[in-house]
């Protein structure tokens, strides 16, 4: 086992301004960790914050207080330019809907994945869509493939950069039951492949049970269990 | 690289607001070098078609009109000088060449001048090149009624030699006022770039002595063209004195540089409005930049949240914003020289045929780099505020669900 733990979170608060003025607190999670190379599902329900918290671990969202730390590094103190950085380098993110840039090709929506880390090379982004199949599809635009394969060129996009963490928010969501079945195998063959840690945020069953480890954001998060109580 | 790639196809996604723009940026730019240009270029055209002549002797008048109808083939002759008048300015020791002419007539519309032997005394137009004959013809014999037609008349009137023609009277082309004279072409002037191009060279007496013309008139002249040896400028003020300041008879347009940038001063308040609306539709383009890349902003805003998300910091939204409109800046630029390419050949072959002088469009001006640097500069500023929105983007917010 890998001695590094991909993710630990420990006494998480996030806010939003709410239209009043004041804060409203969304996420309030104690603790949570992922060694590294595991994989587990987040269950949660629309609106509870799972986005949230996938963009708290991306470090696109800075927390109020408490700490991340992913695959060693300490997010929360971190600048943003540097959090940049290290989601561009470590990390890999799929996305419910695909965001992939219409204007671009398959492999240069690819290697836009490494542009921003360790730099675009064609042959890393090629092998990136070979090993989710898609090597011949490398110079279609989005629009002329199906949606399945849109979600697998985003896919080979969070691992090109061979990623100590894989976060995939809904990657299901917009899929049908078998497609979404094979993106998640997918997901799973290639996280497992590269070593990488992998987290997906999903409400849906039949994603969930694919899952050995199934956190549940609604026990997790202390806003929600609090909302629940009252 | 990746930079450049994602402005590229953000220019092509958006690719009709994006030719708008780059079509304004180009009208702009072609306006704004044209007007400094072709004006500058213009007076400089004009003072180099002096073919070297300081100043302009001739009855008393308008030194603009003398200097327009002498050096220029322009305008009609304020009245005539003698040959003794002639001789006196030829024979002045600080007087290096002279150049007699007489105007009266013309071919349909191409003006006949006439003058003695010395344009085809090895008298140098520019320096280094002297008026010379086409080989195969022959300098006119002053004797006789013969013509040495100037390379752009010839081409104009498909002449050649042997060609044979009756002049008509007057300068202006009156078809019932042809003289009955018949003049034999024996030479074509080598092209020259000068007005010397667009005119019929004949002998003196040929015009002087044609039928209807003033018997008293046959040894007189309309002017003299003069330049004075190296060295001698004070020349100039000694012969304006003597001329236009003490005698009433005649007139000396001196100097001819400063009195074609009078001329040209005339038309400062055209350029002046021309000016204006090259500066405005500078600003129209500014703003179609800034409408192009703000609404291409707009509706990539997801496409820059998904690049935040991948990694991109915020400069590089910054840079991408900046690069697309200063890429419509510099395209719009490169399209602004072709356009102004086109206005350059357009007036300079309006001048070359109608006056005989030749604008050089492409010679050295500041505006050539000021020009487009100030379109980019404006296209770049147009992009600040769209830069300015991506760089606040909020990457949640434009990653979240497509409604």
């Amino acid at each position: 086992m890998d001695p590094i733990p991909a993710l630990i979170i420990r006494d998480l608060v996030k806010t939003y301004p709410a239209p009043s003025g004041a804060r409203t607190e969304v996420l309030r999670i104690p603790a949570l960790g992922l060694q590294g190379g595991r994989q587990a599902a987040l269950r949660g329900e629309s609106g509870l914050g799972k986005t949230t918290l996938m963009h708290i671990i991306a470090g696109i969202l800075e927390p109020d207080s408490g700490l991340v730390s992913v695959g060693g590094t300490e997010l929360t103190g971190l600048s943003e330019s540097r959090r940049d950085r290290f989601r561009a380098e470590r990390l890999g993110y799929v996305f419910q809907t695909f965001n992939l840039l219409q204007g671009l090709t398959a492999l240069e929506n690819v290697s836009l994945g490494l542009a921003f880390g360790r730099g675009a090379r064609a042959g890393v982004a090629m092998a990136a869509l070979d090993r989710v199949g898609l090597a011949d599809r490398a110079h279609y635009l989005p629009r002329q493939l199906s949606t399945g394969q849109q979600q697998r060129v985003a896919v080979a996009r969070a691992l090109a950069n061979r990623p100590c963490l894989i976060l995939a928010d809904e990657p299901t969501g917009n899929l049908d039951t078998v497609r979404g079945g094979k993106v998640i195998d997918l997901l799973r063959s290639s996280a497992a492949e590269l070593g990488a840690a992998l987290l997906v945020a999903s409400h849906d069953p039949e994603v969930l049970g694919a899952f050995e480890q199934v956190i549940d954001l609604a026990e997790l998060n202390q806003v929600q269990a609090r909302e629940e109580e009252s | 690289m990746m930079l450049f790639l994602l402005i590229r196809r953000g220019l092509r996604q958006h690719i009709v607001s994006t030719a708008v723009a780059v079509l304004l940026v180009a009208l702009g730019m072609g306006l704004v070098i044209s007007v400094w240009v072709v004006r500058a270029e213009a007076e400089q055209s004009f003072t180099r078609s002096a073919s070297g002549f300081d100043a302009v002797l001739g009855a008393r008048g308008s030194k603009l009109q003398l200097v327009l109808n002498g050096l220029f083939a322009q305008e009609t002759s304020p009245g005539n000088i003698t040959a003794d008048d002639y001789k006196e300015i030829r024979d002045l020791p600080f007087v290096d060449r002279t150049l007699p002419i007489v105007v009266g007539d013309n071919f349909r519309g191409v003006r006949l001048v006439g003058t003695n032997m010395d344009l085809f005394n090895n008298l140098d137009y520019s320096p280094g090149q002297v008026y010379h004959v086409e080989p195969g013809g022959r300098a006119f014999d002053p004797d006789q009624k013969e013509a040495v037609v100037g390379s752009l008349a010839a081409h104009q009137l498909g002449w050649s030699i042997g060609t044979t023609f009756h002049p008509f009277h007057g300068l202006d082309y009156d078809p019932n006022a042809q003289h009955s004279e018949i003049f034999k072409v024996v030479g074509v002037l080598a092209p020259t770039n000068t007005p010397a191009d667009r005119v019929i060279w004949v002998p003196m007496d040929g015009v002087r002595q044609l039928g209807g013309h003033d018997p008293a008139a046959f040894t007189e002249m309309s002017a003299v063209l003069v330049r004075f040896k190296p060295g001698a400028q004070a020349a100039g003020f000694m012969l304006d004195t003597r001329y236009n300041r003490q005698g009433k008879r005649l007139t000396l347009a001196w100097p001819v540089a400063s009195i074609l940038g009078d001329l040209f001063s005339k038309f400062d308040w055209f350029e002046d409005a021309l000016r204006a609306l090259a500066y405005m539709v500078a600003v129209v383009a500014g703003a179609s930049v800034f409408s192009a890349v703000y609404s291409s902003m707009s509706a990539r805003k997801r496409d820059l949240a998904i690049l935040r998300a991948l990694g991109a910091h915020r400069g590089f939204l910054i840079a991408a914003v900046l690069g697309e409109s200063a890429a419509i800046g510099v395209l719009g630029c490169a399209l602004g020289f072709g356009l102004y390419a086109c206005i350059g050949s357009v007036v300079q072959e309006i001048l070359r045929t109608r006056i005989g002088v030749l604008l050089e469009p492409w010679a050295w001006n500041p505006v050539l780099v000021w020009g487009p640097a100030l379109m980019v500069l404006l296209s770049v500023i147009a992009g600040a505020i769209p830069a300015w929105r991506a760089y606040r983007l909020s990457v949640a917010e434009g990653l979240s669900p497509l409604s």
